[in-house]
């Protein structure tokens, strides 16, 4: 019985390429593992949001009117509906001027209870330190 | 001997993200260790079986058969991400599996090592 850690580190734009659409999407199908695993045994996925990739947690996404596919937006909604930690880096939020209220911090509206963390790359480093494997999006 | 777990989102054609992913499979198998390479988003593509070898584009279908012969080797391409480029089962290289995204957290649980190559 144990439980492995994976951080998901997600640097890369919404949208222009599916990096990060792919890191939640992978990150969200952690529910599911056990059918894979032995009884009791776990994984445990942090998704960590730096660089350009602070931009996938924008608020007010309109992927599916423009391109007709759910949003980056919906994705992390999801995943904190599932109660997966989210990191976003607050040095990289702020060097591209982003004010908090416009971030993607929670899915009350969906029935979520778990909130995403702004946080220093520092809170990152020790997440991604205690992470088993890193996947980098 | 260990277990090497490689994902990759890099198409076949287009990148040399593959070639590398290959080229460290081939040199962990030959040192005797296991490998598992899930494919994933545009990486899909090398699922395909009829893949034509020309000089100027990357060719992986035989590498990749090479090492499937070799017992310590399994590729798997995510189910979703194929079909949503066209690709399905019937159109699989032999010996290519295609499982839903848990199956490569699954394999990193019992990887010693986990490379993953994100991006395009």
């Amino acid at each position: 019985m144990a439980t492995k850690k994976l951080g998901f580190i997600i640097g890369t734009l919404p949208y222009k390429i599916e990096g990060s659409r792919l890191a939640m999407t992978h990150a969200i199908s952690s529910q599911t593992v056990e059918i894979y695993l032995e009884d009791g045994d776990l994984v445990e996925p942090v998704v960590c949001f730096i660089g350009d990739g602070v931009l996938n947690c924008l608020k007010g996404q309109q992927a599916m009117k423009h391109y007709g596919i759910t949003s980056i937006e919906q994705h992390i909604k999801n995943s904190l509906l599932l109660d997966l930690k989210v990191l976003i880096c607050k040095e990289d939020v702020d060097k591209l001027g982003i004010a908090q209220d416009a971030l993607i911090m929670d899915a009350e509206d969906i029935g979520g209870e778990t909130a995403a963390q702004l946080v220093p790359f520092s809170e990152i480093q020790k997440a991604l330190d205690a992470a088993d494997h890193l996947l980098y999006c | 001997m260990g277990k090497l777990t490689i994902g990759c989102f890099s198409s076949l054609v287009g990148s040399t993200s593959l070639d590398f992913a290959i080229k460290l499979s081939k040199a962990a198998v030959d040192k005797g260790h296991k490998v598992d390479l899930w494919l994933s988003g545009n990486a899909t593509m090398l699922s395909l079986k009829g893949q034509k070898a020309f000089k100027d584009y990357s060719a992986l279908a035989k590498p990749v058969q090479d090492l499937l012969a070799t017992g310590n080797f399994q590729v798997t391409a995510c189910e979703a991400c194929a079909a949503a480029r066209g690709y399905h089962k019937q159109d699989a290289m032999e010996g290519v599996k295609s499982f839903s995204m848990d199956w490569y957290l699954a394999s990193t649980f019992t990887a010693d090592r986990v490379l993953h190559i994100g991006g395009d």
